[in-house]
């Protein structure tokens, strides 16, 4: 029960975040990955504020042996770079200038632009699937 | 000056740092949006790996809910086949790439993880060349 309370109250700041920080506009977003035209370099700040925590915090964290309220720290076991992460990640990027959206953001636009969301959502949906089916 | 610094971003910024840091330092676990979607719909899951996650994306919406209206207008008339497009590619990208902007951007980067800050830099990249063609050679 403490770990649902825990990821709620994670859920409501992330979600906080996302909306005051403007993220959840995807033009604003575009405008951040257009460097080479209109650059809006305000998105930076938001990335730039949420990585200074995490990586102050990261230190103190893993200081300890094991999480306030769990068995383990659960981090990817993974550490190779391979092809498929650079390949991930490039569709990725592709697929975030096309629209604007990354997956946070779309989702919560489902009650802020669900004209955009009700096309992006299902996409997204069947693209993670596909992705899975090539994966494990 | 002053007035354009960007305040909101950089507190909503914050906020997004600081739900990461509550969910590793209690919970041990990564805040990452497509991983925790990914894995409610299609990894058989036991029932606390489905509430913690369930709970996570209630929150993510209701915390977004209480922030509304948004003050920006709101895009009309944007090429549904882009957005097609975009869902397939980020859906496809962050499940084979193992993590969007909130995993691998903001939390593996703060863990000074290798494939994360790989990732990071490869999805800024091509994310800046795609915006730059959409925009100079198509738009």
């Amino acid at each position: 029960m403490q770990r649902i309370i825990i990821a709620l109250i994670s859920g409501l700041i992330f979600g906080a975040g996302l909306v005051i920080s403007e993220m959840v506009n995807p033009t604003k977003v575009q405008d951040f990955l257009d460097l080479f035209g209109n650059w809006d370099s305000s998105l930076a700040f938001v990335m730039g504020g949420a990585v200074a925590v995490t990586l102050v915090t990261s230190r103190f964290i893993l200081k300890r042996k094991t999480p306030i309220f769990a068995e383990r720290f659960y981090m990817a076991v993974k550490t190779s770079i391979d092809a498929r992460l650079v390949v991930g990640a490039s569709l990725f990027g592709l697929g975030w200038g096309l629209s604007g959206y990354c997956p946070g953001p779309g989702i919560l636009n489902a009650m802020i632009n669900p004209s955009e969301a009700l096309v992006f959502l299902p996409a997204l949906i069947i693209g993670g699937w596909i992705g899975q089916r090539y994966s494990a | 000056m002053l007035e354009a610094f960007p305040s909101q971003a950089l507190f909503g910024g914050i906020l997004i740092g600081i739900s990461a840091a509550l969910l590793l330092a209690f919970n041990g676990r990564i805040a990452g949006i497509s991983g925790i979607l990914y894995n409610l719909l299609f990894n058989p899951l036991s029932g606390a790996e489905r509430g913690w996650r369930i709970a996570f994306l209630v929150g993510l919406v209701a915390g977004g809910y209480f922030m509304l209206p948004v003050d920006f207008e709101l895009r009309q008339g944007y090429s549904q086949w882009l957005l097609i497009a975009s869902g397939l590619a980020v859906g496809i990208g962050t499940r084979i790439g193992n993590g969007c902007t909130s995993g691998h951007g903001v939390c593996g980067v703060g863990l000074m993880a290798g494939r994360s800050v790989v990732a990071t830099v490869t999805f800024m990249a091509t994310g800046i060349i795609t915006v730059t063609i959409l925009r100079q050679f198509i738009g």
